[in-house]
């Protein structure tokens, strides 16, 4: 039997000040099951008083071996597991590695799921920064518009569950497009969604941009600026808060992002406020693509014909034994993409999310690695947290928007 | 091959005799592993690629030299685009030098191929484990490491299965 073991102030000889070990300064433990750490992090947090003087984050409660997981699956199984992830941007998990089989196999999404795909991502991060919204003020002690937030949020889920049956772990994107056709009254729920949220937006600005108290607790801390963002890989919200006009579907447009007319939001203050300010504009933002999307909707398939790769339709298999073989086949043995390495990116909500996949021929992914942006942030927490309050250390955390599904995949 | 890409890929390839392989549109530089530190700072300083996106390591046992690959992915975020180095390191004893002097941000992503690759970093300055307890053994990464399961609790076999189950301790 093994004991898992902690580690002890020695092990961290190295990463704390000398005045530690010398109990001039007192280091203490916050987390992993502290309700402001959004999930189960640990920080070890060394204090001079209120001041941190050195946080040492510490990671993998959360570690469930996705990555070894999904190399001993099929390609389409293995997508299951992608949900997992980043359980808060489930639909671009789900992209990021559908655009990664895609660019391996060379399969092509047809312009109708394209479009589907760009309405539920945005959906996806709509409702992400609505938690976020809502967590984070809850964080800094305003209570109400976590349960604003949480009520439009209802409305996104109630159309990830219309579309695929699932309301987060939906794995509805699928190389060479969608699983199925929407159902003929997704377009009815994403017009009153589109239709409200602008309104509902102000609701949570009115509460929150010009608060004195939440003025107080966000303008001047947590300041990262942009040579340091790059060099520890921050992206997302958080670079751009900086004063970096970066986003990634402008920057390398995958699903025809291109043909959306929207902004990049940014804020040159680079501290809790401007992420914030970034934040609520991407909601804005998101809406925008989101109506534009809907309104050129193209009508067509929704998968690619590519039967090498993709079932035969379920009307076919009916009528077809060549048909049923072929789908038994696929689902059974899985398909053989060509050998080689690929890299995808997406932006997510928190930034650059990507995929590297690996295949050595075989059915199944050789080696799959998920850049995951949360790990990349939570590295670069000392370099805004060191010389703040420890009060304000929860209010960072909860400023770049972590998930600690994401670190620890 | 993207031109915007060529004057760094031309550079490298005559400076360290790399060898290049282009694969969808993605170009893969393989040096030797002492090359990777000095190219990676050519690439950042003259070329402008000032992001490390990914790096990563591929295990290819039971093949023994190399037995895995370093893969680096780098991002220049002016030009929009990606380069890709690859190194092979043996099966014996696998360890390179470390990027963390080049690219602060390697310092975890370092920590996490030791943690579940059994990668070596020269000059890292905090090898610990990441994402597995410190005192684990194996690297689960690696192929030779099997999947594994934990045992289901019921009612009837809690307190047997509890016995053989590894617990957290206390700190003293």
């Amino acid at each position: 039997m093994r004991e898992i073991q902690e580690f002890t102030l020695d092990d961290l000889r190295h990463l704390v000040s000398p005045r530690a070990i010398s109990g001039e300064t007192m280091v203490l433990n916050m987390g992993p099951q502290h309700p402001s750490t959004h999930g189960v992090l640990r920080l070890i947090v060394e204090l001079d008083g209120e001041i941190v003087v050195n946080v040492i984050p510490d990671i993998g409660y959360l570690h469930t071996g996705i990555e070894k997981n999904m190399e001993s699956k099929t390609y389409q199984k293995a997508e299951v597991m992608t949900d997992r992830i980043d359980y808060m941007y489930t639909i671009g998990n789900n992209l990021v590695y559908t655009l990664a089989v895609e660019k391996l196999t060379g399969l092509i999404s047809p312009p109708r799921a394209d479009a589907i795909r760009v309405i539920l991502v945005e959906l996806s991060r709509l409702q992400s920064h609505l938690l976020w919204i809502g967590t984070s003020a809850l964080d800094l002690a305003a209570m109400s518009v976590f349960l604003y937030a949480m009520r439009e949020r209802e409305l996104v889920l109630d159309i990830f569950e219309m579309c695929s049956g699932q309301r987060m772990m939906t794995t509805y994107i699928r190389p060479g497009g969608l699983w199925r056709d929407v159902p003929a009254e997704f377009e009815d729920a994403v017009k009153t969604l589109v239709a409200i949220m602008p309104k509902r937006i102000d609701e949570y600005e009115s509460l929150l941009t010009k608060n004195p108290l939440f003025l107080d607790r966000t303008r001047g801390i947590g300041k990262i600026d942009t040579k340091t963002c790059l060099a520890w890989d921050v992206t997302g919200p958080t670079l751009r808060a900086t004063g970096m006009p970066f986003d990634y579907r402008k920057a390398n447009p995958y699903c025809g992002f291109e043909q959306y007319d929207f902004d990049i939001p940014t804020q040159t203050t680079g501290d809790i406020y401007g992420r914030y300010l970034v934040r609520v504009e991407e909601m804005r933002q998101s809406v925008r693509i989101i109506e534009q999307a809907l309104n050129k909707l193209p009508y067509g398939p929704v998968r690619d014909n590519n039967r090498k790769y993709i079932p035969p339709p379920r009307s076919e298999i009916g009528v077809s034994m060549e048909s049923l073989i072929h789908h038994f086949k696929l689902w059974t043995e899985g398909f053989n993409p060509p050998v080689g390495s690929v890299y995808t990116a997406v932006e997510s909500p928190r930034g650059e999310m990507g995929v590297f996949l690996e295949s050595d021929g075989g059915p199944k992914p050789y080696r799959v690695h998920y850049r995951t942006p949360s790990i990349m942030l939570l590295q670069a927490l000392p370099q805004m947290a060191i010389g703040h309050f420890v009060a304000d250390l929860v209010g960072i955390i909860g400023s770049i928007d972590i998930v600690l599904g994401d670190t620890d995949r | 091959m993207n031109d915007l890409l060529s004057p760094a890929v031309n550079t490298l390839q005559s400076m360290f005799n790399a060898q290049v392989a282009e694969f969808r549109d993605e170009v893969t530089l393989t040096f030797t592993p002492d090359q990777v530190v000095p190219a990676a700072k050519i690439l950042r300083d003259q070329f402008g690629f000032d992001v490390l996106a990914v790096e990563t390591a591929v295990d290819y046992c039971p093949q023994t030299t190399p037995r895995f690959h370093m893969v680096y992915i780098f991002y220049s975020s002016t030009l929009h685009i990606y380069l890709n180095f690859r190194a092979g390191l043996p099966a014996e004893n696998p360890t390179i030098s470390t990027l963390e002097t080049v690219y602060p941000n390697a310092n975890w992503r370092e920590r996490e191929l030791w943690d579940l690759m059994g990668i070596k970093f020269e000059g890292h300055s905090d090898l610990r484990r990441i994402l597995m307890p410190p005192n684990w053994e194996g690297h689960p990464l690696r192929k030779d490491y099997p999947l594994g399961y934990e045992e289901v609790q019921y009612t009837f076999n809690f307190e047997d299965i509890d016995l053989r189950k590894p617990k957290g301790v206390r700190l003293p």
